[in-house]
């Protein structure tokens, strides 16, 4: 599972935690978020300007 | 004297002192403008000194605007993250939450067991809601940042002057479609303050409502619910001004009503002249740009930005929101208004003023470069404002569309 970065506030999602918050699942893949995901904390950044920062075994 | 020393890479050593450290206390007493005039009502017993922050926000502040000038000097971007970690900045944002409780409370108590006029009563009603307003500001700075307190300590600020759902339509609505013909907190050519707040003040509750609404769905989360933020600070409103007319009687209704709605003006006064006419482009992908410095109208006047927490330096907000207001930048080649926020009201309030002096600011920006397709324009000023301009609409020749 991976985690994915916001480059703009550093926001980072989890696919292992998910985001309970926002509502999504643990184990929920960044590419089932909606396609018009924005980054939850600063709004400027969109789903696909999201960096892969971690890939786990 | 608290001096910021950092390393270039060069290997130089740079120290900076932030001359306006103290200053920023002028952003936590503003909002106590109406205990100022209570005060001078209360020593010379002349009614129209509740009127006073009328005078200090709408003649001050601009002639101070006018005589300080401006102020383009940036902290060295090496100290930005100790200037950050210096709590005393958000000490300041936290010291002003209880004042403005404080305020609206005081000017209740006063208008209700003073026996005054009409209009100092409803003139006192203005002026707390112009205070509570700047409620707005504040709210605005805290619920910006990522830590839970400031975020809870954004949703009781906001609870003051009624608009618990700002938080929410503010950063997940307003930045993402900042600049956009869609938001209803961008204001656009030809479109003068009255009738956009007819525009923004519902299509923003609706936007709020909306996102919160999509979020417990999502969790799985009743509607009305204590899980719903917008509720969560309405229900410190309910407590705070049911209180209010419980403690001072029925007129309590009339002062609240007025008070609400000019808190929420000062917001809509600020909405309107921080994006008026600016567009964000449309990508090959369908999607508009990302924000950019040039989506946002600035202004570097001193006093005004320093009672308003740096609002004024707007692009550099807009383009990074979680930038502390001790840090926000100017930016060379982006839109200015012509004053700080309070002389731009006034203008804005007199909507052939505005029209005059910031349509041409507007198509000289570099981005425009004088073609009305590069602005964000009323639909129902749009043929119009082509036809005075001279200029072919391409949307109407290409049938161009917005995603």
């Amino acid at each position: 599972m991976s985690s994915f970065r916001c480059p703009e506030c550093g926001y980072t999602y989890s696919e292992e935690l998910g985001d309970s918050r926002e509502g999504y699942a643990p184990a929920t893949p960044f590419a089932e978020l909606p396609d018009d995901f924005v980054c939850p904390d600063c709004s400027v950044r969109y789903k696909e300007d999201f960096e892969q920062i971690v890939e786990q075994t | 004297m608290t001096v910021y020393t950092a390393t270039l890479q060069n290997g130089a050593e740079i120290s900076y002192v932030d001359r306006k450290r103290w200053l920023w206390l002028l952003s936590v007493t503003y909002p106590l403008q109406a205990l100022l005039g209570i005060l001078f009502h209360h020593l010379s017993g002349q009614q129209a000194w509740l009127l006073l922050p009328l005078a200090l926000s709408y003649i001050l502040a601009p002639t101070l605007d006018w005589i300080l000038g401006e102020d383009r000097n940036n902290p060295p971007e090496e100290v930005v993250p100790q200037l950050n970690e210096d709590h005393y900045y958000r000490y300041l944002t936290y010291a002003v939450v209880p004042l403005h409780f404080v305020a609206l409370i005081v000017a209740a108590w006063w208008a209700s067991t003073q026996n005054l006029n009409w209009w100092a009563y409803c003139g006192l009603a203005i002026i707390a809601g112009m205070g509570s307003g700047l409620g707005i500001n504040t709210g605005h700075e805290l619920g910006h940042k990522k830590s839970r307190l400031e975020r809870n300590l954004a949703k009781i600020v906001l609870a003051v002057p009624a608009y618990g759902h700002f938080w929410i339509e503010h950063n997940r609505g307003h930045h993402r479609d900042v600049s956009t013909p869609s938001d209803p907190a961008s204001s656009r050519m030809g479109e003068s303050i009255y009738k956009f707040a007819l525009r923004e003040i519902p299509g923003a509750f609706k936007r709020a409502c909306e996102i919160e609404v999509e979020r417990l769905n999502r969790k799985g989360s009743a509607i009305w619910s204590y899980e719903n933020e917008i509720l969560q600070s309405f229900a410190i409103t309910a407590v705070l001004q049911i209180s209010l007319i419980l403690a001072f009687g029925w007129q309590m209704i009339v002062f609240l009503m007025l008070h609400n709605f000019f808190a929420w003006w000062q917001l809509t006064s600020a909405n309107y002249v921080e994006h008026y006419g600016l567009l964000r482009r449309i990508l090959e992908d369908g999607k508009f740009e990302r924000c950019q410095p040039h989506h946002s109208w600035n202004s570097n006047h001193i006093y005004s930005n320093l009672v308003l927490f740096h609002l004024e330096r707007h692009s550099d907000h807009h383009a990074h929101p979680l930038r502390r207001y001790q840090s926000l930048r100017h930016i060379d080649d982006v839109p200015q208004l012509p004053s700080g926020y309070f002389g731009s009201y006034l203008l804005a309030y007199v909507p052939p003023l505005w029209f005059k002096i910031m349509d041409k600011r507007l198509l000289g920006l570099s981005q425009v470069a004088g073609d009305l397709n590069n602005v964000n324009i009323d639909p129902d000023r749009r043929r119009s404002l082509f036809a005075r301009y001279g200029q072919t609409d391409l949307q109407q020749t290409t049938g161009g569309s917005q995603p």
